[in-house]
């Protein structure tokens, strides 16, 4: 089989096969008003090494996209109803539970924006990074421990002989992502899906901590599928961006093309609304209205009753995510200048 | 130059842990200025003390010690009487809009409460002050009727904000008020909260984690690391000049919208050191790329370093 042939990774050139390909992925939840798309025909792809960002606000589905490319989501309620998860020439969807568990932190590891919740507070988080190491590579407990305290010093945690015993509450919150991302990293697997992982912290270790995950790429070759609804996190540390909008993606792009010309009347509006000094004082251009819910997204653009170039042709049909330069796709009818 | 609207002076609030062992110093001796219809900002990390500063210079909680002068009144003399009526020109919006809304009243109830508390009008005028609140913070009449959690985020905010400035205040305090918010939400509540300021002449204490929200919305701006200001200045001087290195650092920590800048960053190693136990010295001593061995033992004092009338005040013993 040829996954090369499928398509072409963004703005890499196509000798590279992607090494995470998901295509036209749909997901919905069932609910009390029935069956409801939450995710609709996603498709982007991550090469080996490069740094992938899935950006939207909240409700846009990067998370369950996410979640469902690592088939965390509980399903029923939740649901896949098509599309593909092609990574290391299998199609994660298809694997049986056991082989799943193989592939999830070994080959893909994942760190949560919120590492509290994460990590079990009963153990200690040499236990909980050792649990991986026996899992995964089958060692005993004292190489295992050996293995967990060498890994805390690859994270930058220091004292690592110490904190190895230590449980989560007696960390901060900086520490704490460090030992989620150790956990992650434990196994060199080829992809991290990091989803929010700096939101919760203070932006002096946003910033330890976005290093610490560069340094970590070049180190061990990973690519990284960063999830966040910070922009300047995106420009910070992505290749490429995928921008979502009620659960679709609407611009595909390299990060330097998508940050000087944006495509789509999303993404352009939402690089104007950041506050700045260049407009203190006066009126921050603004998205008007709110995102339409799941269930009420109609046929046409979903962002057409917020968007100032709507065209009456987008509110009837559904424009479709073609480039508009190479490698630079946008869904939109009539895109920005 | 006009008499300021707040003027707080060595101002401290300690926290006992409840079993008596250790006391948080939250604000640990803080003293600004704000003048009529100015907006300051107040930027700072979690556990900065940025949040109980808020609440103690409202007197919402009691400070150890300091003193606050608010249009002309001594707060802190203030019986509980008068105080409450003081407060009719002092309000606050907060971060969590989810929170801080009771969800058993009607959006008519919350935002005519202040109205009734006060006294203003009777029943009739009071709806339709309320009609009149919804309208300038961009929600229809009909809101009033019906309750928070029928509302997004964002119009939960607008709802805060029509309740804060429905007696007029003078000073608005505001915690965060667009943390919680989506980014093409955040523009519009930001939006609103400069226009009220030009409509009814507020002042602001706009505190936030956020650099680009306060660069956006402030006049003058102060950063607080541990329970002390470090660094007050114009905006602009703040942020072309920082001159404290715990300032220099976080302005370098925000990541830049713009990949075709991205630039060196000053990452400070270690963690914020926990306020039970400050270090001794300058408190930023054991991050700060630049420390001497003074920082170890001596606590800075404040310098200005600005041209005259436009003061730019540091605690650091580099200057």
């Amino acid at each position: 089989m040829s996954r090369a042939s499928v398509v072409a990774p963004i703005a890499e050139p196509a000798t590279t096969p992607p090494l995470l390909h998901v295509e036209g992925l749909s997901v919905g939840f069932a609910t009390e008003d029935g069956r409801i798309r939450v995710v609709e025909d996603v498709s982007f792809a991550v090469a080996a090494g490069r740094t992938v960002g899935l950006v939207g606000e909240s409700g846009c589905g990067k998370s369950v996209t996410a979640m469902s490319v690592m088939r965390l989501l509980p399903a029923p309620p939740a649901f896949v109803a098509g599309g593909r998860v092609l990574f290391e020439g299998a199609d994660l969807l298809r694997l049986d539970a056991t082989a799943m568990r193989r592939v999830r932190g070994d080959r893909i590891g994942m760190i949560f924006q919120e590492p509290m919740t994460s990590l079990n507070p009963t153990l200690s988080v040499g236990f909980q990074i050792a649990e991986v190491l026996r899992l995964h590579r089958g060692l005993d407990a004292a190489a295992a421990r050996a293995q967990a305290v060498e890994i805390l010093r690859q994270v930058g945690v220091g004292a690592p002989e110490g904190r190895v015993d230590q449980y989560p509450h007696q960390l901060s919150g900086g520490l704490r992502q460090r030992v989620m991302i150790a956990i992650a990293i434990v196994c060199r697997p080829a992809l991290l899906i990091a989803d929010e992982p700096t939101t919760a912290l203070d932006v002096t270790i946003q910033a330890q901590i976005l290093d610490l995950l560069k340094a970590l790429q070049r180190d061990l070759g990973m690519a990284i599928l960063l999830i966040t609804h910070d922009l300047g996190v995106v420009a910070e540390a992505c290749d490429e961006v995928v921008v979502m909008y009620a659960g679709r993606v609407v611009e595909r792009a390299a990060a330097a093309a998508l940050f000087g010309r944006p495509r789509h009347p999303y993404t352009a509006g939402l690089l104007a609304a950041r506050p700045r000094r260049a407009v203190r004082g006066w009126k921050l251009p603004t998205i008007p209205g709110v995102v339409p819910a799941p269930g009420r997204r109609g046929t046409g653009c979903s962002f057409a009753e917020r968007c100032a170039r709507a065209l009456p042709r987008c509110r009837d049909e559904r424009p479709p995510l073609v480039a508009h330069a190479p490698g630079h796709d946008a869904a939109c009818w009539n895109p920005p200048p | 130059m006009t008499e300021a609207l707040l003027e707080v002076a060595g101002l401290r609030k300690h926290f006992r842990r409840p079993d008596g062992r250790a006391v948080v110093r939250a604000v640990d001796g803080i003293g600004f200025t704000l003048g009529r219809g100015e907006t300051l900002g107040i930027v700072g990390e979690s556990g900065c003390g940025k949040s109980t500063l808020a609440r103690t210079v409202l007197r919402l909680t009691e400070p150890t010690a300091g003193a606050i002068r608010f249009d002309g009144d001594d707060l802190l003399a203030l019986d509980r009487r008068a105080l409450r009526a003081r407060r009719r020109d002092m309000q606050i919006v907060f971060q969590d809009p989810y929170a801080s809304l009771d969800p058993r009243l009607t959006v008519g109830a919350i935002v005519a409460e202040p109205l009734a508390i006060h006294r203003v009008g009777d029943r009739r005028a009071r709806a339709r002050r309320v009609a009149e609140l919804l309208a300038t913070v961009g929600l229809e009449p009909e809101a009033a009727t019906r309750y928070p959690h029928e509302f997004s985020g964002g119009q939960r905010q607008r709802i805060g904000i029509a309740r804060a400035v429905a007696l007029e205040p003078k000073l608005v305090v505001a915690d965060e008020p667009v943390s919680a918010l989506d980014l093409s939400i955040q523009s519009q509540i930001l939006n609103l909260l400069v226009e009220l300021r030009r409509r009814l002449g507020l002042a602001y204490i706009f505190i936030s984690h956020d650099l680009a929200v306060v660069e956006h919305v402030s006049d003058r701006v102060a950063v607080m690391y541990l329970g002390r200001i470090v660094e007050t200045a114009a905006a602009d001087d703040l942020f072309d000049a920082p001159k404290h290195p715990y300032t220099q650092a976080l302005i370098s920590a925000i990541p830049e919208p713009d990949p075709a800048r991205r630039r060196e960053r000053i990452v400070l190693a270690g963690d914020i050191p926990n306020p039970e136990a400050p270090p001794p010295g300058c408190p930023f001593h054991p991050r700060c790329p630049q420390a001497m061995d003074r920082c170890r033992r001596e606590a800075p004092r404040t310098v200005d370093l600005g041209p005259p009338g436009r003061p730019h005040l540091v605690d650091c013993h580099l200057y």
